[in-house]
């Protein structure tokens, strides 16, 4: 059983939570994630690891409530409480190098595992700049973090409800416009932003790291089922990644097969809030 | 005089079994088993005892079957085989104890899978007794993976008292025997039992532990543990690598196994992990994997499942009676066929294209080797593909462990006698070591594995 130390709400439909995890914690990197199981009919869920304590054995993680095990996840699992499972780290860590002048780029939850990375480039001696954006206000997150992190951040949200309005691809191309030297790109968030920001940056010739989040079962190498085409081979999100060349990646394909169990999700989800409006009447 | 055919184990009929995931054959009965054991001649030279990969004394433990003596029969088989539940069930006896056994000569070979099974199911419902643990002999060792291979190794060193930690990358032990192979084949309380059973002698079973991150192998050895055992299995799994091979609805049959076996998909939505089938299902391949997953299809609401497989009908690796059951179930073999390209429409695998396949000569295999059909290009229009064409080593203790030598393939390098690698303390064996093979011939490697790490111990007293 892995405890719960900490818990805070980042917005109305988004938690931290730390978790008491040591032999993760010890060894943990950027870029890396873990696998945590809820309770025995529990779905095995991955997520990008935000930060790891050694000293206090806390890995750090990010949730959004989007379906039924995350909203499960923030409904009923407080500090204190346990989970049942929780497996990690796992996959490449991210290649943190003195390259110069780095952009990071969150969108929504990706602005979590975005952060640890922002921050260890920084301390590598990189220079950061840094652009974060979500849909609104509510689902924007980490802005304090992210400034100290950076050398200069960018707010957009897509209705204006906080910073500029608009989206991340738009500061990221008018740096690349404004004909300043930029070493590489690290964008983290949902596939259609990684996918429109990778396009930016390939006019500009700047390699582009991104992280996909494909459906994964075991995540440990065993079930394929999270494969996407890298440069036309199918590369393993879990094992080969998460982190690849943005430039090479399908995001078509990453998409349609975030997508098949759609139905499912929502079936899930539904039944979910129907006990849940049920237990309280 | 001796009867000519097996005792016939009672089995839930075709029509009914698909609709549930229960297991199939049903078992002996005390006064079945013994009629079975009967059966055997008690020959001197036992070549069944040669021809199973840990080598019980299967003409002693039927004798004691015979005569009604079951305590004595398990101890027995327990002697030489951690596991006898799950092998009564899942072992290819048809290839090994029961392929030499001298009755086959002339008629059927006795059951012997079928009164292993009888003696340990007999020993659940009575009680499982802890076999005997030797005294302490304060040495430690440490386990990776608790597969068939591991398991064994564990167990075998235990009871001569040494301290076993077994890791296990997921939230489960038991490897293949959870994820892999299916409920109505091995029922997971079994699997759970014969683990309980190594639980209660001792031995530290460690889930959700990353070996590779949280620890390299060379960690283990400079901290508490004076051997290691690598037991992590053929996890990678093989894709045909054809065109549209990633569209949605194409599982490997790791994927499509490991949702529905240790994720319980089945029970979706009581379970959180779906799975998706619709109604034609094409599994690609021919052995004991393919057959497990065409028969999950059907209980899943596949209403045609069908074996695609690329040789012949003589070639089909899956044992006899997984083929016969898989037939009786209704999943249709399209044989000498060969899956070239998937088509699928909005993302969604929709057609196979296929060859047509015919014999030609003997390739590396021994196996005559499929040539394609000039001109004899199909297609079959399905909802889902399943491919069980094998699995590669899991990649993750080769590429953290420096020093470790592995062939082209990425399986360890290990001794086949003693399990031991290119590392000084680190043995390996199982399907890491052999590439897929079955569940008995990983237990064998643990077990010779076992017997060499025992002696390693003992030799670094002196």
């Amino acid at each position: 059983m892995y405890k719960i130390l900490k818990k805070r709400a980042l917005g109305p439909m988004i938690h931290e939570y730390v978790i008491e995890a040591p032999e993760v914690a010890r060894v943990a990197k950027a870029g890396q994630f873990i696998v945590l199981r809820l309770h025995e009919r529990g779905e095995r869920i991955p997520l990008t690891i935000v930060d790891a304590d050694p000293a206090t054995g806390g890995v750090k993680l990010v949730v959004q409530e989007v379906g039924k095990s995350t909203r499960e996840m923030g409904d009923r699992f407080e500090e204190g409480d346990s989970l049942l499972d929780f497996a990690g780290p796992l996959g490449v860590p991210s290649e943190i190098e003195r390259y110069g002048t780095v952009i990071c780029i969150g969108g929504g939850l990706g602005i979590a595992p975005l952060y640890p990375i922002a921050r260890e480039l920084h301390d590598a001696g990189n220079t950061v700049l840094g652009i974060i954006g979500a849909r609104n206000v509510d689902l924007l997150f980490y802005e304090d973090e992210m400034s100290a992190a950076c050398d200069d951040l960018i707010v957009v949200t897509d209705d204006g409800s906080n910073g500029r309005k608009g989206f991340v691809s738009d500061p990221l191309r008018e740096i690349l416009s404004s004909g300043r030297r930029v070493d590489r790109v690290w964008a983290i968030g949902p596939a259609i932003m990684m996918k429109v920001c990778s396009e930016v940056t390939r006019e500009f010739g700047v390699p582009t790291v991104v992280s996909l989040n494909s459906v994964m079962i075991d995540g440990t190498g065993m079930c394929g089922g999270c494969r996407v085409e890298v440069g036309n081979a199918a590369r393993f999100a879990c094992v080969d990644g998460p982190e690849f060349d943005g430039h090479q990646v399908d995001f078509d394909m990453l998409i349609s097969r975030q997508r098949y169990y759609a139905d499912e999700e929502t079936c899930a989800l539904d039944r979910y809030i129907a006990d849940r409006k049920g237990a309280e009447t | 005089m001796i009867r000519e055919r097996q005792t016939p184990m009672r089995e839930q009929p075709p029509s009914q079994r698909i609709r549930n995931f229960d297991e199939v054959p049903l078992g002996y009965t005390p006064d079945e088993a013994v009629q079975e054991a009967e059966r055997c001649l008690q020959c001197a030279h036992a070549p069944c005892v040669a021809g199973c990969p840990v080598g019980i004394d299967i003409p002693g433990f039927i004798e004691h079957v015979k005569h009604r003596r079951f305590a004595d029969a398990i101890a027995k088989i327990k002697a030489a085989n951690a596991l006898p539940a799950v092998c009564g069930r899942v072992c290819p006896q048809e290839v090994q104890c029961q392929g030499v056994c001298t009755l086959a000569k002339r008629f059927e070979p006795v059951a012997i899978g079928r009164l292993e099974r009888f003696c340990a199911d007999w020993e659940a419902e009575h009680g499982t007794c802890c076999p005997a643990i030797g005294a302490p002999t304060g040495k430690q060792v440490a386990v990776i993976g608790a597969g068939p291979a591991g398991l064994t190794v564990a167990g075998e060193l235990r009871r001569v008292g040494h301290a076993v930690t077994v890791f296990e990358l997921l939230h489960d032990a038991g490897g293949v025997l959870m994820y892999g192979i299916p409920e109505f084949r091995l029922p997971k309380a079994i699997v759970q039992q014969e683990i309980d059973v190594l639980r209660e002698m001792g031995v530290n079973i460690q889930v959700n532990r990353v070996i590779g991150q949280i620890r390299t192998v060379d960690e283990l050895l400079s901290g508490e543990f004076d051997a290691v055992f690598i037991g992590t299995g053929a996890g990678l799994p093989r894709f045909l690598g054809v065109p549209g091979e990633n569209l949605n609805g194409v599982y490997s049959a790791n994927e499509f196994l490991t949702r529905t076996n240790l994720m319980r998909a089945y029970r979706f939505p009581e379970y959180d992990t779906p799975i998706k089938v619709g109604e034609r299902v094409v599994t690609v391949g021919g052995g004991n994997v393919a057959m497990d997953a065409s028969r999950t299809a059907l209980r899943l609401g596949a209403k045609e499942s069908i074996i695609v497989y690329r040789r012949s009908d003589e070639e089909l690796p899956a044992r006899r009676e997984e083929i016969h059951h898989a037939q009786e179930e209704g999943v249709e073999f399209r044989l000498l066929t060969n899956p070239v390209e998937f088509f699928g429409e909005d993302g969604r695998v929709r057609t196979v294209r296929c060859l047509r396949m015919e014999l030609g000569a003997p390739d590396d295999s021994g196996r005559r080797r499929p040539v394609p059909v000039d001109g004899s290009e199909f297609d079959i229009e399905i909802d889902n593909a399943i491919i069980a064409i094998g699995n590669g080593p899991h990649p993750l203790i080769p590429q953290t462990t420096k020093d470790l030598e592995v062939n082209r393939w990425g399986n360890i390098v290990a001794d086949p006698e003693t399990g031991q690698t290119s590392k000084a303390g680190v043995f390996a064996g199982g399907d890491i070591v052999t590439g897929a093979a079955t569940v008995i011939e990983a237990m064998g490697a643990g077990k010779r594995a076992a017997a060499a790490i025992h002696a390693h111990l003992n030799g670094a007293d002196a």
